[in-house]
């Protein structure tokens, strides 16, 4: 292992850490509600009466965020280095992936190990080592 | 009022995402990358969620009633089945291929990324036939 230091950016990424757990503090206390988003949009797959407004909401807060950016500043240019038939699949997985495993790295990653959860301590340990096996595999094994 | 807070909430969290690098695949990927050149810069965005989210669940826990007056919604499952570890499993596979997870994978899409888009599709295609089948 060797730290990629020109692109490390601790400052920037514990920044946006902090905004990110504001808003899932925020979730929490006014809502009472856990910011998973692959819950929050799972939930809007079997809509149930007087639970789908404040997802709705939440969901279009991120996607109107690069917009907010951009008001302020600029986006960042991402890089996806996929193609479309690897994105497909890999959203495949996820979406089954985050609903049999009830939740990805916001719910269990932030939000569970804020909890203490042992179950999304496993969780995350388990999308973790698997995202690295994978990353693994297709950059230095095959 | 709660949709206008969930509303705020989603949009601190995406700019959160865009602001940590989170929404950049290529970023996660070096992340995720511990054997070659390791980028270690999302265990900063872990670090600096659970910095302020732990006090606020603490909080919260003690609590009948979120602030805005619904109930308070925490999870309540115990145990660590096969369920929970075959389905994350599967998600950290995905998140490896692609480098998205579904909450930057909508950011990305709602900066008119038309690869995120794609990713978005299959993700959702993927929920539905959950829920189709459980």
């Amino acid at each position: 292992m060797s730290i990629d230091w020109t692109n490390f950016t601790p400052w920037s990424s514990l920044a946006g850490g902090v905004l990110i757990g504001v808003a899932a503090a925020m979730l929490v206390l006014l809502n009472g509600r856990i910011a998973g988003v692959s819950g929050i949009v799972g939930g809007l797959l079997r809509p149930k009466a007087g639970e789908t407004g404040w997802r709705i909401a939440f969901v279009a807060g991120l996607l109107v965020a690069p917009a907010a950016v951009l008001l302020v500043g600029s986006l960042p240019a991402p890089r996806i280095d996929s193609g479309l038939g690897t994105l497909a699949a890999a959203g495949l997985l996820v979406g089954l992936g985050t609903s049999y495993g009830s939740g990805c790295t916001s719910g269990h990653g932030v939000c569970g190990l804020s909890r203490l959860s042992p179950r999304s301590l496993a969780a995350t340990l388990a999308f973790m080592a698997a995202g690295m096996a994978t990353v693994y595999l297709a950059r230095h094994a095959l | 009022m709660s949709a206008l807070a969930a509303f705020a909430a989603g949009l601190l969290f995406g700019v959160g995402l865009i602001l940590s690098g989170m929404s950049d695949p290529g970023k996660v990927k070096g992340f995720l990358d511990v054997a070659g050149a390791w980028d270690p810069s999302l265990a900063m965005v872990m670090a600096g969620a659970i910095a302020v989210a732990f006090f606020a669940f603490a909080f919260a826990r003690r609590r009948a009633k979120a602030f805005l007056g619904g109930a308070m919604e925490l999870p309540g499952r115990r145990g660590i089945d096969r369920r929970l570890l075959g389905g994350s499993l599967v998600f950290g596979i995905g998140w490896g291929l692609a480098g998205f997870c579904p909450g930057p994978a909508l950011v990305s899409f709602g900066s008119g990324e038309e690869k995120a888009a794609v990713f978005v599709a299959a993700m959702l295609a993927g929920m539905a036939l959950y829920r189709v089948r459980a």
